[in-house]
């Protein structure tokens, strides 16, 4: 998959992250670098905080110790749509589509932040607004072209199987052209089919639009054939990272999957 | 008569043979000199239809040929062509035609093998194909494809990565072409000008359901002139809108919206995607359109569906309405006299209900729609005529260049395919068998003499394999296949297919097979469909617990007995089939399945393996008991096997003498 991909400098590094709810230890010590170009995945079972280390780099939730540094720039507190706005787009474990809306619509929204007519201009649909919109309704094309969801492009999303909505949402997430895409189990109920066209379509995305992307899934067979680097948390901490292959063989990595006991 | 139509014919290849415009590239430079200005060819690309004039067409079919050339693409070479239908694939097959070579257009839903086999037999050394799914299938093959030496793609999507030298973007061929133009300025013209009306226009792979698939061999002239015939038969003009969305490699594609967009200069649309088809139809609004049975069911269902979840009042006048369609108006489209009650009726429905229905279904404009390929239920064919849509049938092959038969205007019938459309000729063999002869005749079956001599006689007559009559009006009538037709005891003729069709156009019933060769009378299994009768059985608040329970009705049994009366009934007024009324039928206690093999995986009943299977059944028909206790295996999805028991009742149906006016009995 990876060949002739250049994986590029870091453009996420995380660092010493701590996050606790109250007395719960979410995530303890959890360092990595993602770095341009390339596909990293954070696996582990169920509880291990992934979806907790997703929220962190998104500005939804604030770790109460550690760095964050986006393209060189340490943040201290962000809100998400600061992180929108640096070109961080993400989607989430349980879909969250306006579910009225039609597939176009969905996307249209991603453009969102990149719009620079104000509210009133677009809800009248005048002036400047309206060739902005024409040019971002030519972008939201493209994105339904890549995705081959022309058949549904003014369905209500609402109507849409789980599969496609799913493939909606990463469309809008790529409809603000991000430079790093957080992908929160993208694979999550979908029959093996659905799997494999979700597995290509990341790919293409990773690979025709050189999006980095940092995705955190528990099917464990999809993630090793699809990413570059994994990283593995269980119980709040990172236990293992590296390639694939090597962390499929690291002894923690199969402890943690088969529940030996902690001493 | 037959002596004219040689004549006409003759005159017709003199024509096609000595006029400038006998290939379909000299028809690309013509219509891009007549027409320049008119839209060739459009796709929706980008939730936009994007359009090519024919005078931009003719540019970028000289590019192309240009490039292929420059790539190494000779005069006889042939060029597979795989994909949907996209624009670029049309004019890649007249820019392989341009240089002298020939287009082979592929199924796109072929696997890897299938693919292998055509490659192998037409030693094509180029491909064009759609995009990275079809790159790879011919990646796949390519060590077992020896000549295949350039691979060239319309969408360069997922392919970024692939370094191998011998795939091209058809845009870099395009760019190479027209350097190639610059320097060699006379060439292409030179090689539209070497194209002659009688060369080798196209090769068609038909599917065949016994043996290898053969290559069908077309030549201009085929292609042409049978386009041309059928456009002024039906007056199709510049202005028509078509849309291309059956395969590439099937012969109706080819001359509904290759051949016959070159001759008449009508411009032909892609639908974006195989999935947006109807909404693409609904956009576009044809004014030429064409799809088998299948598709037009699909459209009628659908229709029903809807109006069920209808507001009370819609439903009220979509069925008086809709009534008052089907009694007058078909009459009304084949120009017969309707009272002036019913045509102010029909003109009210036509603002209420069939022009808003017709325009939701992309049916507006529809001029002319044909539908051939198999038999169409009289009901579907009824409903769309009746909403004042021109439906037509038509009888054709590949060996044929489509048209054998086409029904003319004014004179339609479910149950006829019409009477041989212009310049053909034909005859019924002595054993039943359809053969015919037309300018559109093949040229022969690539490398396959046997086959071609099986097929085509010394004289250029054309054997179907189909058996038929030609019935009072002179209009032909497809029963079965040959080799299916047999007779009774009483040398009645006995056409298993046209008996099970005649039942399956019944909605409680999904499947038939019908048994009578060699015996005294005509017997048969039913399968009822289970969701209608199903539905049927709760307005009637009749429980069942399954098939096997339903199957076993007695109130079920009558409702087949009804429909099997009709038949009969039908069958009486047939001069040609009255013999073959069914007499003994049984209703089976599961479902045909081809997991069982008991139909094909394209749902054919599998005749033979069921009256072996089932020969206890079969045995009991024909003798006078009146049930038969069975005990069947069958195997469930998940593998595991199971038996079956139940006890059928064998219905004996009494026959209807033969009826002496068919046409007043039919009704």
């Amino acid at each position: 998959m990876a060949n002739g991909k250049k994986i590029g400098d870091v453009l996420l590094s995380v660092q010493n992250i701590n996050l606790s709810f109250g007395g719960v230890q979410a995530l303890v010590d959890v360092s990595f670098d993602v770095r341009k170009h390339e596909i990293f995945a954070i696996i582990g079972p169920n509880g291990a905080g992934k979806s907790s280390m997703l929220n962190v780099i998104n500005g939804f939730y604030h770790p109460q110790g550690g760095t964050i540094t986006y393209r060189g720039v340490t943040r201290a507190r962000m809100r998400p749509h600061e992180a929108a706005r640096q070109g961080i787009a993400r989607t989430f474990q349980n879909i969250a589509l306006f579910k009225g809306m039609s597939t176009l619509d969905n996307i249209m929204t991603g453009r969102n932040t990149l719009m620079s007519s104000n509210f009133v201009l677009q809800a009248l649909h005048w002036g400047p607004a309206w060739k902005e919109e024409k040019a971002h309704r030519e972008m939201a094309e493209e994105i339904i072209d890549f995705l081959q969801i022309e058949a549904i492009r003014k369905t209500p999303t609402g109507r849409l199987p789980y599969g496609l909505q799913k493939r909606v949402e990463l469309g809008r997430a790529l409809a603000a052209e991000p430079d790093l895409l957080l992908l929160d189990e993208p694979m999550a109920g979908m029959n093996l089919e659905e799997k494999e066209d979700m597995c290509r379509f990341i790919l293409d995305v990773n690979d025709e639009f050189g999006t980095t992307i940092a995705l955190i899934e528990h099917d464990m067979g999809v993630v090793m054939d699809i990413s570059d680097r994994v990283a593995v948390l269980d119980y709040g901490r990172k236990i293992a990272e590296g390639t694939p292959g090597e962390v499929r063989v690291n002894q923690d990595v199969i402890d943690a999957y088969l529940g030996v006991s902690h001493d | 008569m037959n002596d004219s139509q040689a004549t006409k014919r003759e005159a017709d290849q003199q024509a096609g043979g000595s006029s400038a415009l006998d290939t379909i590239p000299k028809l690309l430079l013509e219509n891009a000199r007549v027409r320049g200005a008119r839209p060739a060819l459009r796709e929706k690309d980008f939730g936009i239809w994007q359009s090519w004039t024919w005078a931009e067409a003719a540019q970028d079919v000289k590019a192309l040929a240009c490039g292929l050339a420059e790539l190494g693409f000779k005069a006889g070479d042939r060029l597979a062509i795989v994909g949907d239908n996209r624009p670029e694939l049309y004019m890649a097959m007249t820019a392989a035609q341009a240089v002298g070579g020939v287009p082979v257009p592929m199924y796109q839903d072929s696997v890897a093998d299938e693919m292998q086999y055509v490659l192998e037999h037409t030693e094509a050394r180029f491909a064009v194909v759609q995009d990275q799914e079809q790159v790879d299938k011919l990646l796949e093959i390519m060590d077992r494809c020896p000549d295949l030496k350039h691979i060239i793609y319309k969408f360069p999507r997922g392919l970024r990565n692939y370094t191998q030298p011998f795939l091209h973007d058809i845009k870099e061929v395009e760019e190479r072409g027209r350097a190639f133009d610059k320097d060699n300025p006379d060439f292409y013209a030179a090689g539209i000008a070497a194209g002659k009306g009688r060369d080798l226009a196209i090769m068609l792979y038909t599917s065949g359901t016994t043996g290898k698939p053969k290559g069908v061999m077309l030549s201009f002239d085929n292609l042409i002139i049978s386009a041309r015939n059928a456009i002024e038969f039906e007056s199709l003009r510049e202005d028509e809108e078509v849309l291309a969305y059956m395969p590439m490699a099937w012969v109706g594609d080819n001359i509904f919206s290759f051949a016959q967009s070159y001759v008449s200069g009508f411009c032909v649309s892609c639908p974006e995607s195989s999935e947006t088809v109807l909404q693409d139809l609904r956009e576009l609004g044809p004014t030429y359109f064409f799809a088998p049975p299948r598709i037009f069911e699909n459209i009628l269902t659908t229709v029903m569906i809807r109006i069920e979840d209808a507001a009370p009042l819609k439903q009220k006048l979509f069925h008086y309405f809709m009534a008052v369609a089907a009694r007058v108006g078909a009459p009304i489209l084949d120009g017969e006299p309707v009272s002036f009650k019913d045509r102010v009726l029909y003109w009210i429905g036509g603002i209420l209900v069939y022009g808003p229905l017709k325009n939701v279904l992309g049916f507006s404009r529809v001029r002319l729609a044909y539908t051939a390929g198999e038999a169409i239920g009289p009901d579907i064919f009824d409903f769309f005529r009746s909403l004042g849509m021109n439906i037509k049938q038509l009888y054709g092959s590949t060996e044929a260049s489509v048209f054998i038969t086409i029904q003319p205007d004014g004179e339609v019938k479910p149950d006829t395919v019409g009477p041989p459309a212009n310049d053909v000729e034909i005859k019924i063999a002595d054993n039943g068998e359809v053969i015919f002869r037309s300018p559109g005749v093949f040229m022969a079956y690539y490398k396959d003499e046997e086959a071609t001599r099986a097929t085509k006689t010394a004289d250029g007559w054309v054997h179907t394999g189909d058996a038929g009559f030609i019935d009072d009006d002179g209009h032909l009538r497809i029963i079965d296949r040959a080799k299916d037709v047999s007779k009774l005891n009483d040398g009645s003729m006995f056409a298993p297919k046209f008996l099970e069709n005649k039942l399956k156009f019944f909605p409680f019933i999904k499947e038939a097979v019908t048994f009578g060769h060699d015996r005294d009378y005509v017997a048969a299994f039913v399968n009822i469909d289970l969701e209608a009768v199903g539905n049927w059985a709760e307005r009637r608040n009749l429980a069942y617990s399954g098939y096997t329970d339903l199957a076993g009705r007695g109130e079920v049994a009558d409702l087949v007995i009804e429909c099997v009366e009709k038949v009969n009934r039908d069958l009486a007024a047939d001069t040609h089939l009255a013999g073959s009324q069914i007499k003994r039928f049984l209703v089976l206690h599961k479902e045909l399945d081809a997991d069982d093999g008991e139909l094909t995986r394209t749902l054919k009943v599998r005749r033979g393996f069921i009256g072996d299977h089932y020969a206890e059944l079969v045995d009991a028909l024909y003798s006078d008991r009146d049930h038969c206790p069975i005990e069947a295996e069958v195997t469930f999805e998940d593998g595991r096997k199971g038996t079956i028991h139940a006890d059928l009742r064998i219905h004996t149906i009494e026959p209807v003498a033969a009826t002496a006016e068919p046409r007043q009995a039919a009704e």
